[in-house]
């Protein structure tokens, strides 16, 4: 059986205007209802196995979003739904917008959208159980480990994020 | 043991979790269609479980695993002795073994919402407890034993002499089958109550242990309710499957219907029902015994 | 008759000497040892003794003729109404002499006119002496063990007490040898004689740290228990000049005439209830709980209260559908379940155990007024199990309190790993009281059947809502010695050994006795019941069982072997818990925190605030204090119940004498 049959969803507001909130909680409603593929809105990230953010990582959720990462049970991935989950969207320049979630875990799936339309959301969510069932292969075989948030930051060091190179172009 | 028994365990533990996930498979499209939804596939459930024993296994300290797993196997145990056709006090006693060890799992983890929930389910205990408690008595005295062989072999169906019981212990069911109104402890649904409560810090395999371990019980309770209808006659099975049915329905609209109640009306309304139903049924059993 | 007598006097000789030996020395601790452990030995030895060399069927009758002794005992007596009137005198306290002396002096009365002595013989032996014998010296001698390490660590905790501890150790010595007394007595004046002298032994220990407020308990508890003596006097009084009998089997050979035994058999009801500290009298048992931890084991588990309920169990044939046994078994339901209830809404673990410890002795009463075979079965079964595992909960918790400054319950968070032993010996005491392969529960769920049996559907109820809530406040305990904080480590307990061996053996007790009581039931309280029954089987009893719900034998089918045995296999799974935690953690894995919504600071035990700063969290269990707080439930249960005992009383004692 593949693990994607049965995709729990942890929802995280990061700093966002509750637009793409809005759209998320719309997708659970008659109308879309990804229930249809086994989703459920688990709010606990020990439950769950898709990381779903919403709005820009800033000074004050940060370390919550990584605790919550770190405590979520491999196979598991990440998605950033909205333009401000993706790169800090018009709040960018915030003084306290650090980015988009990457900036502080690694992302699988890039939704864009301002805000992010459900259509749009649950096509990302069924990209995202692909990468899932991937990592799950991956697992099985012994082939993987998803890296802490701590190794990310590590790993960042030596690297740019997507967020980096706009503000780096935006600057020249 | 007769073959007979042996061969009812023997299916309980076997095909209890699937026939049970079915069953809360078609609980979840049936509340999906109140809500106009379309919602999951018939085995959703089972799908959730297996992905749960193939995910990593994470804890918060040692203890937990162990404890939650003894709660798996003591829910699989009172329910074996309930299918064997044992004493059905034995049961419950065996399965409130069972329910302690869950409870001491979630405070073992010494987090906010675990406990809250550990403590909730303990007061779900108390609340429900006296109602099993004198169901169990009710059959003794309108079968003349407590073993479940005997229970079901009389003639009529007992809910005819036991009404109060039934009523009861259907208030007891909307506990432990975790629906709205009574889910204080931990929900199955989406709109969880305190992050899940007591498993709110149970992850992976180990999470999938206590999911294992209510399937099984749901399977022992939803027994304990086919007791009201079974008798000796075979065809009266049919009877158990009519009202299981009848009783999930009832069970998914009031979940649909009902808002979570906060813990004192849980315990007020779950006693006084136990008080006026169970015992009135109790007092009118006595006297016609006698 | 020579073992008996020794059982008796030993514990009062190895008292007087305790008495002169006023400083902890080695010496002292020597002699307590050996008195400790020669009671515990002789009471093994007796019980031996009684089956393999005495025709323990019939009873073994000891002393019939005994003016000497009967001089002696008026003197003792005399001597104890001073002591309390002397100390009544000294904090100003005059009502208890009333009480006193209108118990004593018509005790000495008939003592020196020789009208409480017929031809009958003063002491008697039978299957429920041996097991309380078995009890009483067995637990009270391990606790008198535990209680010199204890008063000892005591003294150094409170240097504000005067140490008076030879006095507290003869004092408990004293008692041990009054029990002894009380349960082989079959003479009532010997077994009042003997009640006083527990009554006025609890007494002194409730106040020995001569605090007001343990002064203030002490003579709450004298004045409660004189009251049941003078109950015990009027029954003695109608015994020997109405009914000319003086003996308690001479007593009960008048079962099957409820008419004539109604006056007697409602006072010692009465005396009783007051021993057990049921529902209105629970004050002084909640009270005791400013003694050292010693006598308020001693008190609780082992001896003081079980007087009370061996008295009833004693009475129980003549109690089945008498206005007594309603009162009894009315009392006893309900205080199971009220005082269960209270048990909720307490966080001192010791008034936690005191509460409990009323609830469950409520659920034996009303087992012994229930009158039915099945309850006195279940009755006695309680008495065992409750004396062995709740000992070892006081020593326990009483060890915590001397090693960490608190017996709070709240206090005991992470106990498992903090103090791994103490909380070993705490978790087979919580699992003996509340949960199914362990004794108390075994014995509850015969009780439940009895009840169901004697057609009773208060009595029913009171089990079915007092069991639920028992296993509320256990769990919740048992369930903050499990919380494991992250990084908490091993602390060393200042627990002497010489309380660890009294622990131990009690924790092992409490193991084996649930494999074993079917032996116990066989060997003694079957064989108990048969003799108690035989002349008076109820009709109630003879319905229940013609109508085939008890199967064969009878008496004990509640549990059936498939049944034992499906609880064998249960404890041994539990057994096997340890060491299947270790196979289960040699898998490592990923260690996480616990979830704080993301503000978990790094230790599980701490969180940031909206500030960035960090907080300790601070879990707390649930008490329903708005529910059922003891300001709330406790007066309301205590008016009821003097309201109910006020108008049997009144109802038996007119029944009695005039009709």
């Amino acid at each position: 059986m593949r693990i994607s049959k049965s995709p729990w969803l942890l929802h995280y507001d990061g700093s966002s205007c509750n637009g793409c909130d809005i759209e998320v909680l719309a997708s659970t409603t008659p109308r879309f209802d990804v229930e249809r593929f086994g989703i459920v809105n688990t709010g606990n990230p020990k439950h769950a196995d898709i990381f779903l953010c919403t709005g820009g990582i800033n000074s004050q959720n940060e370390d919550v979003v990584r605790q919550i990462y770190d405590q979520m049970p491999d196979p598991k991935v990440v998605l950033a739904c909205g333009i401000c989950a993706c790169d800090g969207g018009i709040f960018k320049d915030c003084y306290n917008i650090l980015g988009g979630t990457d900036t502080v875990i690694p992302v699988d799936v890039y939704v864009p959208g301002c805000a992010v339309r459900p259509e749009a959301l649950i096509d990302g969510v069924i990209k995202a159980l692909k990468i899932l069932d991937e990592k799950a292969e991956k697992m099985k075989r012994g082939e993987y480990k998803s890296l802490t948030s701590a190794e990310y930051a590590e790993k960042l060091k030596g690297m740019k994020t997507a967020s980096d190179k706009e503000k780096e172009d935006e600057n020249a | 043991m007769t073959e007979y028994s042996m061969i009812s365990v023997i299916i309980y533990l076997i095909f209890a979790p699937f026939i049970v996930s079915i069953l809360s498979g078609v609980d979840r499209i049936v509340t999906a269609r109140m809500q106009g939804r379309c919602g999951p596939r018939l085995l959703q459930p089972w799908f959730d479980l297996i992905k749960l024993f193939s995910k990593e296994s994470t804890a918060v300290n040692g203890i937990q695993k162990i404890l939650v797993m003894a709660h798996c196997f003591f829910a699989i145990f009172s329910g074996a002795i309930f299918f064997a056709g044992g004493d059905i006090l034995l049961v419950l006693f065996a399965l409130t073994m069972a329910e302690v060890f869950l409870i001491l799992g979630a405070y073992s983890v010494n987090a906010a919402y675990s406990e809250i929930g550990a403590q909730r389910e303990l007061l779900q205990m108390m609340a429900y407890e006296p109602m099993t408690l004198l169901t169990a008595a009710g059959f003794y005295l309108s079968a003349g034993s407590f073993r479940v062989t005997d229970i079901i072999s009389g003639n009529v169906p007992l809910i005819l002499k036991m009404p109060g019981f039934f009523i009861g212990f259907c208030f007891v069911l909307v506990v432990k089958l975790r629906k709205s109104p009574f889910d204080l402890a931990t929900s199955h649904h989406a709109n969880q109550e305190i992050i899940k409560g007591l498993t709110g810090d149970l992850s992976g395999p180990v999470y999938g242990f206590s999911l294992l371990a209510e399937l099984y019980e749901e399977a022992l309770m939803l027994g304990m309710a086919g007791l009201f209808f079974l008798t000796s006659d075979r065809m009266s099975i049919i009877a158990v499957f009519i009202a299981i049915a009848v009783i999930m329905f009832v069970m998914s609209l009031i979940d649909n219907i009902f808002p979570r109640v906060k813990w004192e009306t849980l315990l007020k309304t779950e006693w006084i029902v136990t008080f006026f139903a169970g015992g009135g049924n109790l007092i009118i059993l006595s006297l016609i015994r006698k | 008759m020579s073992v008996l007598s020794f059982l008796i006097l030993f514990p009062f000789f190895i008292a007087f000497v305790l008495f002169f030996l006023k400083k902890d020395s080695l010496v002292r601790s020597f002699i307590v040892f050996i008195g400790a452990a020669g009671e515990l030995s002789l009471s093994v030895y007796f019980a031996i003794d009684s089956y393999l060399y005495h025709d323990i069927e019939m009873g073994t009758f000891y002393l019939s003729e005994t003016h000497d002794l009967d001089m002696l005992i008026a003197a003792l007596e005399l001597c104890l109404m001073l002591v309390v009137f002397f100390l009544a005198v000294k904090y100003k306290k005059y009502p208890v002499m009333i009480l006193s002396a209108l118990g004593t002096i018509p005790a000495l009365y008939m003592d020196l006119t020789g009208k409480s002595t017929t031809m009958a013989s003063h002491i008697k032996v039978d299957h429920l002496t041996v097991i309380m014998v078995l009890v009483v010296g067995v637990v009270g001698s391990l606790i008198c063990m535990y209680a010199v390490g204890y008063i000892r660590d005591y003294h150094r905790h409170h240097k504000e007490f005067r140490d008076r501890s030879g006095y507290f150790l003869s004092l408990l010595f004293a008692f041990l040898g009054a029990m002894m007394g009380l349960i082989s007595s079959d003479n009532l004046t010997w077994m009042f004689f003997f009640w006083e002298v527990t009554s006025v032994c609890s007494f002194l220990l409730i106040g020995y740290s001569r605090t007001p407020e343990a002064v203030h308990n002490s003579f709450r508890a004298l004045w409660m228990n004189l009251l049941g003596g003078c109950a015990f006097m009027a029954a003695i009084i109608f015994c020997i000049y109405v009914m000319e009998i003086t003996n308690i089997s001479q007593l009960l050979v008048y079962a099957s005439l409820p008419t004539v035994t109604v006056f007697p058999v409602a006072m010692l009801a009465f005396a009783a209830l007051t021993k057990s500290a049921q529902m209105p009298f629970s004050g002084w048992l909640l009270g005791a709980m400013v003694a050292p931890t010693p006598s308020s084991a001693l008190l609780h588990s082992a001896t003081m209260v079980k007087a009370g309920v061996y008295l009833l169990l004693r009475l129980s044939p003549m109690m089945c559908g008498t206005y007594a046994g309603t009162m009894v078994a009315v009392i006893g339901g309900f205080t199971f379940f009220a005082a269960s209830l209270l048990a909720i809404t307490v966080s001192d673990g010791k008034k936690v155990l005191a509460y409990s410890t009323v609830s469950n002795l409520g659920l034996i009463t009303a087992a012994a007024g229930c009158g039915m075979e099945e309850a006195v079965w279940a009755g006695i079964m309680l008495l065992i199990f409750h004396s062995v595992t709740k000992s070892m909960m006081f020593m326990s918790v009483g060890a915590y309190e001397n090693s960490t400054g608190s017996r709070d319950v709240e206090d005991m968070h992470g106990m498992i790993v903090r103090y791994p032993r103490l909380a070993f010996i705490m978790t087979i005491g919580i699992f003996g009281m509340s949960v199914v392969p362990m004794g108390m529960c075994v014995a509850k769920w015969a009780a439940l059947r009895a009840f169901i049996d004697s057609g009773s559907v208060y009595l029913t109820l009171f089990l079915c809502f007092g069991s639920a809530s028992t296993i509320f406040y256990w769990i919740k305990w048992l369930g903050k010695i499990f919380s494991v904080s992250r990084g908490s480590e091993r602390h060393k307990d200042n627990v002497p050994a010489v309380e660890w061996i009294a622990m131990y053996p009690l924790a092992i007790l409490a193991m084996v006795l649930c494999l074993v009581y079917p032996l116990i039931s066989a060997l003694a309280v079957i064989p108990y019941i048969q003799n108690a029954f035989s002349g008076s089987v109820s009709r109630l009893v003879t319905a229940a069982f013609e109508s085939g719900s008890a199967g064969g034998e009878g008496i004990i089918a509640a549990i059936s072997t498939e049944d034992f045995i499906i609880m064998g296999v249960m404890l041994i799974c539990i057994c096997l818990l340890p060491v299947a935690m270790k196979m289960v953690n040699s898998v490592q894995e990923r260690q996480v925190l616990s979830y704080m919504s993301g503000f978990n600071s790094g230790n599980d035990r701490s969180f940031y605030d909206s500030h960035g700063e960090e907080k300790d969290q601070w879990l707390s269990n649930w008490y329903m204090n708005g529910l059922f707080g003891e300001k709330r439930l406790l007066p309301f249960c205590l008016v009821l119940s003097s309201a109910f005992v006020i108008s049997m009383m009144t109802v038996c004692a007119i029944g009695g004498l005039f009709i």
